[in-house]
């Protein structure tokens, strides 16, 4: 049977729980008996019926008497069968409000006719425009209360209407009905005679599934990339969803923001028939023709498809869900898609009251259930769309101490900046403290140049062993070198930083500054490090200022932009490795000739 | 895509993301039909391979067929399973069936208090060894942090309100009131040390969405959800002091989906058969509170 979520929001107490308790029992959906059991409970406490009473599945519900989560419910037309997320309306529990209807198709927006709009009446309708709900019907409630006044529903209908006019939503329709009295839930009545449009039910019925993303160009979030090597399995699995469009097996695609391309080879699927394409909303795997050296993260899309923007600046619209602000010069971290990177406000343009609609400029941060329009910069580049462009890959959230924070739309991008790590760059040497010796003194004691060489490339590929052979035949020399085991800063350093993908930018700036620091020594620092890509390079070269680095890479490249001052092949020879390397730092008049 | 399809889709989904973001990871596997499909799903998710252990608590009352099936499957589908019991309660018969205790007792004892100390790796945890096809004290059994369950939202009031990816604090607490937000294919992954995470790939099935999936990908079930030839199945599987059947006639999946769209069983909670809920009014609420799932 066909099957659709919808979501029921509104302002606290304007009777979303009675409309579904309605829905359950008068389309029959509620177990034998249960109906006689709340109400013989509430004979027992001395308490009116009340329809709402049939959703408090829970204890502590209903010793609040509020409704405190999104649950779900179930019930049947003849045409489809419906899960119904009851939104709370309380303002504490908005973020359960986005969970539920963020779940939804459509959506059922319930106003109490006697008490008009309220904060949350807007609040709600403005979120519904943001989730990407399109299809949204206005309940007037409780018209036994305003004696069915014809002139009452008017107004509510004119006002409300207006304000979502004003970010672009038409309701299908505007109901006036009676939950508790079961006037225009079902059955029309009498009540009404003015009232020639559809029931709560009918409306629901001609409400549409979201039509396809199929058409839209080809995004895939790689989720995660899967190697299982038990029983003979040899293949080298993408992992994810596709988001939008399709893709045939044989096609060429390109992996943002790596800008590697290959060839889809096959997709991968347990227990079906072979196939030749994958389309949005399948969870589905891909082997390519060759195997890249690309990450979790990264977006696959169709070469010759619009491509997403890459850039690690943005404009968005955010709702803020935090217990704690969104401030500047706070590290937050943003999971976009299957990309998780570090993330920090660059600047709050407009914070919009939802219940007024108006706009304040003068907001430094953004504050909780504030809407606000905000630039981001992000560590690492990221690939997203516009979100007026393709919602699925144009929206995010952000993470604050463990918690989802904050959910945004993109609404434009920016050009790569690394406005924030220059600026810290910038105060960091503007307050560094000079020692007595010069960088001109320390190198003509030493006899050489400092110098931070960093060498990158894939596990295994032998670059330690390049490293420490170097900085032997450096010292041996007389030269002042030094090299550092990144484990070594691992596990030192670096102890106390989480797991899993923000420690390695975490490790990434401590190299950097460490850098910093060891090269103003004057030493000549040398260190390895596997999976850097250009970004990242970018960051160390950023937090070395002003001295120099130098990359040389072992074995199959991960770096685009960032071009290698030398290259080798893996296990290279040593000996004539280092040759070069020697040769090329006196090209560089690091060390003397 | 049909309703299935989506669902299929969206538990996988869920799977992976655990699966990235969490490293000390089991899934649950009680043998009854939501946790088979659940473990189907794994199956799906990591294209044919199943990269994670399961865990069955065995309350030495299970029906004998299930245990049966349970190791079938362990060995032909490679799987990584073990199991955890409350030993001590088992010894001095503190359980209901041997008239010590009630039935919730019983329940909070062999299963709540059994899964608590197995995940936490204070009580011993047996291993399947695929080689002497039997199970193994595991040496240094670590904590696990990330628990994959199969609960359905549609069972029952208090599983309704789950989210997919739900947190537990250091008491093991749910709070209600305050759970994550989860939009947009994200979820809280993010968790401070000592905290854990209940991951509910199945919430948006129906008991019916099970069966059809399990007619459609032929999952392999266990024969006691069929008429045993008296007219009578069991619904849902649990040890057989506590589990009752019901009246039925299904003998087979396609019947099963046939009876379920009837709309015969409607009206009928699934877990009707399983008398552990009945002891007071919220008995499930409460036995989940303490960590039963």
């Amino acid at each position: 049977m066909d099957r659709m979520n919808i979501v029921i929001v509104g302002h606290v107490d304007h009777g979303k729980s009675t409309v579904i308790g309605r829905l359950l029992a008068d389309t029959g959906s509620l177990p034998d008996g249960k109906l006689e059991q709340v109400k013989a409970t509430c004979a027992k406490n001395a308490k009116p019926f009340e329809y709402a009473f049939l959703l408090d599945a829970l204890k502590d519900e209903q010793s609040q008497g509020i409704t405190i989560d999104a649950a779900r419910c179930f019930f049947h037309t003849k045409k489809r069968e419906y899960i119904v997320i009851d939104a709370p309306g309380h303002i504490e529990f908005l973020k359960n409000m986005i969970t539920g209807a963020a779940r939804a198709e459509a959506a059922l927006l319930v106003i109490d006719a006697k008490e008009g709009i309220l904060e949350n009446s807007k609040r709600h309708g403005y979120l519904l425009s943001m989730l990407g709900i399109r299809q949204v019907a206005v309940l007037v409630n409780k018209m036994d209360l305003v004696g069915y006044s014809e002139e009452t529903f008017r107004a509510i209908e004119k006002e409300y209407g207006d304000f979502l006019k004003g970010f672009n939503v038409k309701p299908d329709a505007f109901i006036p009905m009676s939950a508790m009295n079961g006037v225009n839930m079902i059955a029309r009545s009498s009540e009404m005679p003015w009232y020639r449009g559809l029931t709560v039910l009918e409306q629901l019925d001609t409400f549409q599934h979201e039509s396809s993303s199929e058409a839209y160009p080809f995004r895939f979030p790689v989720q995660d990339i899967y190697k299982f090597t038990e029983q003979d399995d040899d293949r080298r699995i993408l992992a994810g969803t596709v988001y939008t469009g399709k893709i045939k097996a044989g096609e060429e695609v390109i992996f943002l923001p790596s800008k590697k391309r290959t060839r889809i080879k096959a997709i991968e699927e347990f227990n079906t028939p072979p196939k030749q394409e994958a389309a949005a909303g399948e969870a589905i795997g891909f082997t390519t023709e060759t195997q890249l050296y690309i990450k979790p993260g990264e977006l696959m899309v169709k070469a010759g498809d619009p491509l997403p923007a890459v850039s690690t600046r943005f404009k968005a619209t955010l709702f803020w869900m935090g217990h704690d602000p969104l401030v500047k010069g706070k590290k937050y971290k943003l999971k976009l898609g299957a990309a998780r990177v570090s993330l920090r406000l660059v600047e709050v343009l407009s914070v919009l009251d939802t219940s007024e609609q108006t706009l304040s400029s003068r907001k430094e941060q953004v504050d909780r259930h504030d809407v606000a329009e905000c630039v981001f910069e992000t560590s690492k580049p990221v690939a997203f769309d516009k979100a007026a462009d393709l919602p699925e890959t144009g929206r995010f959230v952000i993470v604050d101490h463990y918690e989802i924070a904050g959910a945004g739309i993109i609404l434009e991008a920016f050009a790569e900046d690394r406005s924030i790590l220059r600026e810290h760059v910038a105060r960091r040497e503007q307050i560094w403290e000079r020692s007595a010796i010069d960088a001109g003194k320390r190198a003509a004691t030493y006899g050489h140049r400092p110098g931070f060489i960093l060498i990158v490339g894939k596990v295994h590929t032998g670059k330690q062993m390049i490293a420490k052979t170097l900085e032997e035949r450096l010292v041996q020399k007389g030269l002042k070198a030094f090299y550092l085991g990144i484990s070594n800063l691992i596990s030192g350093i670096g102890s106390e930083l989480p797991t899993g993908g923000e420690s390695q930018e975490e490790v990434v700036r401590q190299l950097g500054e460490l850098g910093r620091i060891i090269t103003e020594s004057g030493q000549i620092f040398i260190t390895t490090a596997s999976d850097l890509d250009d970004a990242d390079i970018e960051t160390l070269r950023i937090l070395n200022t002003p001295n120099e680095i130098l990359v040389l890479n072992v074995g199959e490249s991960q770096l685009d932009r960032v071009k290698p001052d030398l290259r080798f092949e893996p296990w290279s020879e040593v000996e004539e490795a280092i040759g070069r390397i020697f040769s090329w730092l006196k090209q560089k008049r690091i060390i003397p000739s | 895509m049909d309703t299935l399809k989506k669902l299929e889709a969206q538990s996988i989904h869920i799977l992976r993301e655990s699966y990235k973001e969490f490293k000390s990871l089991v899934m649950l596997w009680s043998i009854g039909k939501d946790s088979t499909v659940l473990l189907w799903l794994a199956r799906k998710a990591f294209f044919g391979h199943v990269p994670l252990p399961l865990l069955h608590i065995d309350t030495h009352f299970k029906i004998p067929e299930m245990i049966a099936y349970r190791d079938k499957l362990a060995a032909d589908w490679h799987l990584n399973l073990v199991y955890g019991e409350n030993a001590a309660a088992l010894a001095a018969k503190q359980t209901f069936p041997d008239g010590k205790v009630d039935r919730l007792t019983c329940c909070k004892s062999l299963k709540s208090e059994a899964l608590k100390h197995t995940l936490s790796g204070e009580w011993p945890r047996y291993a399947f060894d695929h080689k002497l096809g039997s199970y193994v004290q595991e040496k240094n059994p670590q904590p696990y942090t990330g628990v994959i369950v199969g609960v359905r939202a549609d069972e029952e009031g208090s599983r309704s309100k789950e989210r997919y990816f739900s947190p537990r604090d250091k008491q093991n607490d749910w709070n209600i009131g305050d759970q994550p937000p989860e939009l947009w294919h994200q979820y809280k992954t993010d968790f401070a040390p000592g905290t854990h995470v209940r991951v509910h790939p199945l919430l948006d099935w129906t008991e019916l969405n099970i069966w059809e999936y399990i007619d459609r990908e032929q999952i392999p079930i266990l024969p006691l959800y069929f008429n045993n030839g008296k007219g009578l199945r069991y619904r849902s599987l649990g040890c057989y002091p506590c589990t009752g059947a019901v009246k039925s006639e299904a003998r087979n999946v396609k019947e099963i989906i046939e009876e379920l769209r009837t709309g015969k069983f409607s009206n009928i909670a699934e877990r009707s058969g399983r008398a552990q809920d009945k002891e007071d009014g919220g008995g499930l609420e409460t036995l989940r509170r303490e960590g039963y799932m």
